[in-house]
C-alpha cells in the first residue's frame, strides 16, 4: 500500500507515512481485514475443494446448515456455500478493484488536463459537472439491460457481464478524482519548481509526468481506496436488483439476491455475503481514513 | 445575489440539455419496440400503421425534439387542465407507457405520494436523528458518545441499505415479528387502528434509509460544530457569563448548521436513488419501483422520463444547496 507513494526521500517518509497510519486504530484493523479477506477469496480456493457431487446427490444435499462438510451450509440446489462466497469474492474484489483503477486514470487524466491546460479546463469541469448531475443508478440499470445481450455475444456471459460493469462503473465514478486533481494542479502549477522547469524549457508532457503527476498521487490514493468501496456497493446494487452478475458465475451482491427469495427460512445465507459486502466496505473506508492521515504531512509530522 | 442565481439557473439549462440526450438516445438504443407484445398475427402492414399512429417510425432526432415537447410543453399543459379544469392541452400526445398503454406522468403521479411519504419521512427521522448526536459529540469529543458515535457512523457509511434492510427484516419481522414484511401500499389511513399499522409498516423503511442519512449527516455536523467551538467568538460569549447552553446552542448551533443545511439538500436526490433500493426491498409503490419494473419491462418511454425527472432533482437541489449556502453565509458573496 504505502510503497506506491514516489516521495523524495523513500526510505524516511515511506516509513514516517507507515508510523502515522499505524498509530490509526481503525486503519490497521481495516488493513489486517482487507488482507484476510483478499488471502481468503485469492488461496482459500486452493485449499478447501469441496467434493464433486452428481446433480442428484447435491439436490438431496440442499438447503444444509452449517456442517464439517459444508462449513457455511450449501444452497437451494446443493452447491457448498463457503465455496461459492470465495468464488464470489474474488469477482466482488476484482470488479472494486478494476473499476476504481479505471476510474481513477480516467479522472486523474480529466484532472491534469483540466488543471493544467486553462482552455480545456471550462470545457471539462462543465463535462464533470454534468457526470456528477446524471442519475447514476438508473443510468448504470439501463447501460447494463442494453449491452448486456450484446457484449455476452462477443465474449461470453461471464467476461461479459464483468468487462461491461466494470466499464460502466468506471466511467461513471470518475468525477471525484478529477476535481480533487484538478484543484491541486491548479495549486501545483504556479509552484516555483514548475516554473523553473518551465523555463529551461521542458515541454507540459514532461512537466506533467516528472514534477506535477507524483505530487498528486497521494490525494488520488486516497480517493482510489474510497473508490473501491464504492464500486463494490454499486456493483452489488446492480446485481441485488437483478441487473448484475449471472447466478453461475456470482458476486457477494449475487448471492445476497439470490438468498434473499429464502431470507424467513435460512436467513444465514442472506447474512454472510452481506456480511461480507459490509466488512470489506469498512475496512476500506478505515483504510482510506488512515491513509489521509498519513499521506497529509500536516497531520503526519504532530 | 439575484444575478448569481440567475446566472446557475441559466447555466443547468445546457446541462440538462445535454443529460437530456445522452438519456434519451441511450435508452432509445435499447432493443424495446411498443409492439413487443402485440400478439405476432397482427400483420406486418397494420403493424406498420400502429407505430405511424406512435409516430415510431421517425427519425430518432425528431422522435427526440417530440419527447422534449411533451415533457417541457405538453404535460405541464395537461397539469394546467387538470388543476383548473381547462382544455388547453386537448388532442395533444402525451408521453405513452409501452406497459399501461397509459401516459407516463398519470403514473408517476400516482406513485410519487408514496415514494415522498416514506423518503421524506426517512430523512426528516434521519436528521433528527443526526442533529443532536452531531452537536453532543462536539462539545464532548474524544468522550466514549463521541468515539462510539464515529464508530457506528462508519458502519452506517459502510452497510449498504440493501443489507441493513434485509438485517432489519430478519430481525424484527421475521424473528419477532413486530413489522409486516412488506408495505401495503392500498392501506387507507381512516381512523386510529390504521394509523397505527400505517407506523408499523413504515418504520423498518423509514429506519432504513434514515439511519444511513443519519450516519453522514452527524460527522458533517460534529465537524461543523468543533470549527465554530475553538472560534474567537464563543471565548467572548463564555467571557460575557452567558451560559453554557445558550453559549453551544444558540451562538455555535446556528453557525454550525450553514454547511449542514447545504449537505442536507444536497442529499435530497441520492436519496431518491437510494429509494430505488429500499422500495424494491420492502415493495413500496413509489417512482424508485417504478423505474425498475419500467427497466425489466423495457419500457423505454417511462425509463427516458423518469431517469431525466431524477436528473432535473439532482440539478435543481444542486442549486438550491448552492444558493442556500451564500444566502445563510453573509461572508459568501458570489457577485
Amino acid at each position: 500500500m504505502t510503497d506506491a507513494t514516489a516521495a523524495p526521500r523513500p526510505e524516511s517518509t515511506l516509513r514516517a507515512i507507515w508510523v502515522q497510519f499505524r498509530s490509526h486504530k481503525g486503519a490497521l484493523f481495516g488493513l489486517i481485514v482487507l488482507t484476510v479477506l483478499v488471502l481468503a477469496v485469492v488461496i482459500g480456493p486452493l485449499l478447501w475443494q469441496p467434493e464433486k457431487l452428481s446433480v442428484a446427490k447435491a439436490i438431496m444435499l440442499k438447503n444444509k446448515g452449517p456442517s464439517l462438510r459444508f462449513p457455511l451450509g450449501t444452497d437451494q440446489l446443493g452447491r457448498d456455500m463457503l465455496a461459492r462466497m470465495m468464488q464470489a469474492g474474488k469477482v466482488s474484489l476484482a470488479v472494486g478493484f478494476v473499476a476504481m483503477f479505471i476510474a481513477m486514470t480516467f479522472g486523474t487524466f480529466i484532472g491534469v488536463v483540466a488543471g493544467y491546460f486553462r482552455w480545456l479546463d471550462w470545457v471539462l469541469m462543465r463535462l464533470t459537472d454534468m457526470f456528477l448531475a446524471l442519475p447514476l443508478i438508473p443510468l448504470l440499470l439501463v447501460m447494463v439491460m442494453l449491452f448486456r445481450d450484446r457484449i455476452a455475444g462477443f465474449i461470453g456471459p461471464e467476461l461479459g457481464a464483468f468487462t461491461l460493469i466494470v466499464l460502466a462503473i468506471g466511467v461513471t465514478s470518475w468525477m471525484q478524482a478529477a476535481r480533487i486533481v484538478r484543484g491541486e494542479v491548479l495549486a501545483l502549477k504556479e509552484r516555483e519548481y514548475v516554473l523553473a522547469a518551465r523555463s529551461i524549457g521542458a515541454t507540459p508532457r514532461r512537466i506533467i509526468l516528472r514534477h506535477i503527476l507524483p505530487n498528486v498521487v497521494s490525494s488520488v490514493m486516497v480517493a482510489a481506496t474510497l473508490g473501491i468501496a464504492e464500486a463494490i456497493i454499486t456493483e452489488s446494487v446492480l446485481s441485488f436488483l437483478g441487473l448484475g452478475f449471472p447466478p453461475d458465475f456470482p458476486t457477494w451482491g449475487r448471492l445476497l439476491y439470490d438468498g434473499l427469495s429464502y431470507m424467513e427460512i435460512y436467513p444465514i445465507r442472506v447474512i454472510w455475503p452481506g456480511l461480507a459486502i459490509s466488512l470489506t466496505v469498512l475496512s476500506v473506508n478505515y483504510i482510506g481514513d488512515g491513509l489521509r492521515d498519513a499521506l497529509d504531512p500536516r497531520i503526519r509530522g504532530r | 445575489m439575484l444575478t448569481y442565481t440567475l446566472r446557475r439557473l441559466l447555466l443547468a439549462i445546457p446541462t440538462l440539455f445535454l443529460i437530456s440526450l445522452v438519456l434519451f438516445f441511450l435508452v432509445d438504443f435499447a432493443p424495446g419496440s411498443p409492439l413487443s407484445d402485440i400478439p405476432l398475427t397482427v400483420p406486418p402492414e397494420v403493424r406498420q400503421k400502429i407505430l405511424e399512429a406512435m409516430g415510431y417510425n421517425e427519425p430518432p432526432q425528431v422522435r427526440y425534439l417530440l419527447w422534449l415537447k411533451q415533457f417541457f410543453w405538453v404535460e405541464p399543459l395537461n397539469g394546467f387542465d387538470a388543476l383548473f379544469g381547462s382544455h388547453y392541452a386537448e388532442g395533444m400526445q402525451r408521453i405513452i407507457s409501452y406497459q399501461t398503454r397509459g401516459p407516463v406522468f398519470q403514473l408517476i403521479g400516482e406513485r410519487i405520494p408514496q415514494t415522498l411519504k416514506v423518503i421524506g419521512t426517512a430523512y426528516l427521522v434521519g436528521v433528527l436523528i443526526a442533529v443532536p448526536i452531531g452537536i453532543y459529540s462536539a462539545y464532548r469529543q474524544y468522550s466514549w458518545f463521541d468515539q462510539l458515535g464515529t464508530m457506528l457512523a462508519m458502519i452506517g457509511f459502510s452497510v449498504p441499505t440493501f443489507f441493513s434492510g434485509t438485517l432489519l427484516i430478519i430481525v424484527f419481522s421475521v424473528y419477532l415479528g413486530w413489522f409486516p414484511t412488506k408495505y401495503d401500499t392500498t392501506l387507507q389511513v381512516t381512523d386510529w387502528a390504521s394509523f397505527l399499522k400505517q407506523v408499523r409498516q413504515m418504520t423498518l423503511p423509514v429506519m432504513t434509509l434514515g439511519l444511513a442519512n443519519a450516519a453522514a449527516i452527524s460527522r458533517y455536523m460534529r465537524s461543523s460544530m468543533l470549527e465554530n467551538m475553538g472560534q474567537d467568538y464563543v471565548r467572548t460569549a463564555r467571557a460575557k457569563g452567558m451560559s453554557e447552553r445558550t453559549v453551544v446552542l444558540k451562538h455555535v448551533l446556528r453557525n454550525s448548521m450553514i454547511p449542514v443545511v447545504t449537505v442536507i439538500a444536497l442529499g435530497i436526490p441520492s436519496i431518491f436513488g437510494g429509494a430505488i433500493i429500499t422500495e424494491n426491498l420492502f415493495g413500496v409503490n413509489g417512482i424508485g419501483s417504478a423505474l425498475i419494473g419500467a427497466i425489466h419491462g423495457n419500457d423505454l418511454p417511462m425509463v427516458q422520463t423518469l431517469a431525466f425527472i431524477f436528473a432535473i432533482l439532482i440539478v435543481l437541489f444542486n442549486l438550491i444547496a448552492d444558493v442556500l449556502y451564500s444566502l445563510l453565509d453573509p461572508r459568501i458573496r458570489y457577485d
